[in-house]
């Protein structure tokens, strides 16, 4: 019955989208090939309309076809049931959103826009949750953003359930509903300003680790006071006002100890002589100077812009998978909170200690570049009777050149499960928050 | 006589719409915005339920709620807390503060409605 009644209005439709496009009957009518006599008796729903013709007056008004037959009513009543659902135990009248989105189409897409936006801000709220924890600033947007979501969720409620609402009540509440809708896109953008302004300020730092971080990051991954033997790591850290929290001291001196270690048995101009003899290849660079791998990778990293053909990045974990260490390069995601993708190299080489790996991956999302990830697990506690070894992995992580397309296969890899979009992956642990093509 | 619900929360249009919302479901509505003498208005207000954002100008709602439980007179009142900050760490220093039951933004209107149903009805057996 329902169907019959939105198919009847086709020639309702065209007419409106014809208007719509500025477009006179007669020269509508012209370009599909038939007469304006013939198109008026269509508009006023006295022809029925089909096939070819359909097809021909889509394309010329530049619609879908499904938005003539079915109008805009079908996305917006499927919206409707879905808000219906989402607010759980309210009784809306599901089986009559037909009737509503007919009767008040205005107040239908008010409605559905406002339950779009109180998903999508839910999905953002989830996604920066963990971060409310250290930052109060981000806290007091999320709250003034959900107390916003808040009065329009309840206000919309009330508009679209209650029966016989007085007048004065509902221009209140229509007013209400408008100031709520300017609020919350006033204090979305702040959100979203900020949290683009969080990505780059330093002074907001959550985690001590966060703070090692933005402190090593600071310094472009390089020290030439720890290179010239001229200062102590506990020197730079005490004079670093990054590292706030006794906490990021004490991980900033073992990140600075190993990096001296590494700068003693690999010195700079060394260093850099073997790679103008080698290239960027950590096995030879490995013989060369009789260290480990992960020692190399992290050489590796540590050079100063000018000495490498590119940036390149790193990541440490220890045996629990947790990153202790990372040096973030473009286009490769890395999660500020919680649990990496598990597809990454540097979780297969934990599982086959001292063995090498080399993949080519490229993350999902993103902008498709593609990377050489080596990885390796090596000891770092000196061997001991009737004790296992503390293994630690560190992958290097190579940009390949986009003319380079010597890898095989390109292992497809994500960030995190909660914003990785793949879909039917086998090591996935939770939902994504990214909906398809999101 | 119906029975009084004191709704402190410093955003007008929610106000309106609970109070709406309860009004129409025979609750008398009292509303105050401010956090720092909310006490007072509460033991001044004499409420049979209280509702209680979490983030209030002058002083927060689980201020409010610890000083409202070290007074004797209000240690059963029905305290509804409702927050944006959802997360378990609240929520559990909401209930050691004595809530009564802890909800979260954006709530729906039938969840606040079932929510003072239930707390009203639950009082009135004590």
């Amino acid at each position: 019955m329902e169907k019959m009644a939105r198919d009847t209005l086709t020639g309702s439709r065209i007419r409106e989208r014809r208007l719509i496009a500025g477009l006179r009957q007669a020269e509508l009518a012209r370009q599909v090939e038939i007469s304006a006599s013939y198109l008026n008796l269509i508009e006023h729903n006295r022809r029925r309309i089909g096939g070819k013709l359909l097809l021909d007056i889509a394309q010329v008004l530049g619609v879908e076809p499904s938005m003539l037959t079915q109008g805009a009513e079908a996305a917006l009543i499927a919206t409707l049931r879905e808000a219906a659902a989402d607010a759980g135990a309210v009784a809306a009248e599901i089986d009559r959103a037909d009737e509503f989105a007919g009767r008040f189409p205005g107040w239908a897409e008010v409605l559905a826009g406002e339950h779009r936006r109180i998903a999508s801000l839910e999905r953002t709220v989830e996604t920066l949750s963990d971060r409310l924890t250290h930052d109060p600033h981000l806290a007091a947007s999320l709250h003034e953003v959900l107390s916003t979501a808040a009065a329009i969720r309840s206000t919309a409620s009330i508009l679209a359930e209650t029966d016989e609402l007085e007048q004065e009540w509902r221009d209140r509440f229509h007013k209400n509903l408008n100031e709520d809708s300017l609020r919350l896109a006033e204090s979305s953008k702040a959100l979203v300003a900020y949290l683009d302004e969080t990505e780059q300020a330093e002074d907001r730092r959550g985690a001590p680790q966060e703070e090692v971080e933005a402190f090593v990051a600071g310094r472009g991954h390089h020290f030439d006071a720890l290179e010239e033997g001229s200062a102590a790591p506990d020197n730079l850290v005490q004079a670093a006002p990054e590292l706030t929290s006794r906490a990021a001291r004490l991980i900033g001196r073992d990140v600075l100890t190993r990096y001296a270690e590494d700068a003693q048995k690999m010195p700079l101009a060394a260093f850099r002589d073997a790679l103008a003899r080698f290239g960027p290849d950590p096995i030879a660079l490995a013989e060369r100077f009789g260290v480990n791998l992960s020692a190399v990778f992290r050489r590796l990293a540590a050079m100063p812009h000018e000495v490498l053909p590119s940036e390149v990045g790193l990541v440490v974990c220890d045996a629990s998978g947790s990153i202790i260490y990372r040096k973030q390069i473009e286009g490769f995601a890395m999660p500020r909170f919680g649990a990496s993708c598990p597809l990454w190299p540097i979780f297969a080489a934990l599982s086959r200690p001292m063995v090498p790996l080399r993949r080519r991956v490229s993350q999902l999302g993103r902008s498709a570049m593609q990377f050489d990830c080596l990885a390796v697990a090596e000891p770092v506690s000196a061997p001991e009777f009737d004790s296992d070894p503390l293994f630690n992995s560190t992958m290097l992580i190579l940009p390949v050149p986009t003319d380079d397309d010597s890898g095989g296969n390109v292992q497809p890899v994500g960030s995190s499960c909660r914003v990785c979009p793949r879909g039917n992956c086998r090591a996935r642990r939770e939902p994504s928050i990214l909906s398809e093509g999101f | 006589m119906s029975r009084k619900v004191l709704l402190i929360e410093d955003e007008p249009n929610i106000i309106e719409a609970i109070r709406f919302l309860l009004t129409r479901d025979g609750w008398q509505v009292d509303t105050h915005s401010d956090g720092a003498d909310a006490v007072d208005v509460i033991r001044a207000a004499g409420p049979d339920l209280v509702i209680l954002d979490l983030m209030l100008p002058g002083k927060s709602g689980m201020d409010i709620l610890r000083e409202v439980r070290d007074i004797p007179d209000l240690v059963k009142l029905p305290v509804l807390m409702l927050t944006a900050r959802g997360q378990t760490r609240d929520r559990d220093m909401a209930e050691k503060a004595g809530v009564s039951r802890f909800m979260t933004k954006p709530f729906s209107n039938a969840e606040v409605l079932t929510a003072v149903r239930d707390l009203l009805a639950q009082a009135s057996r004590l």
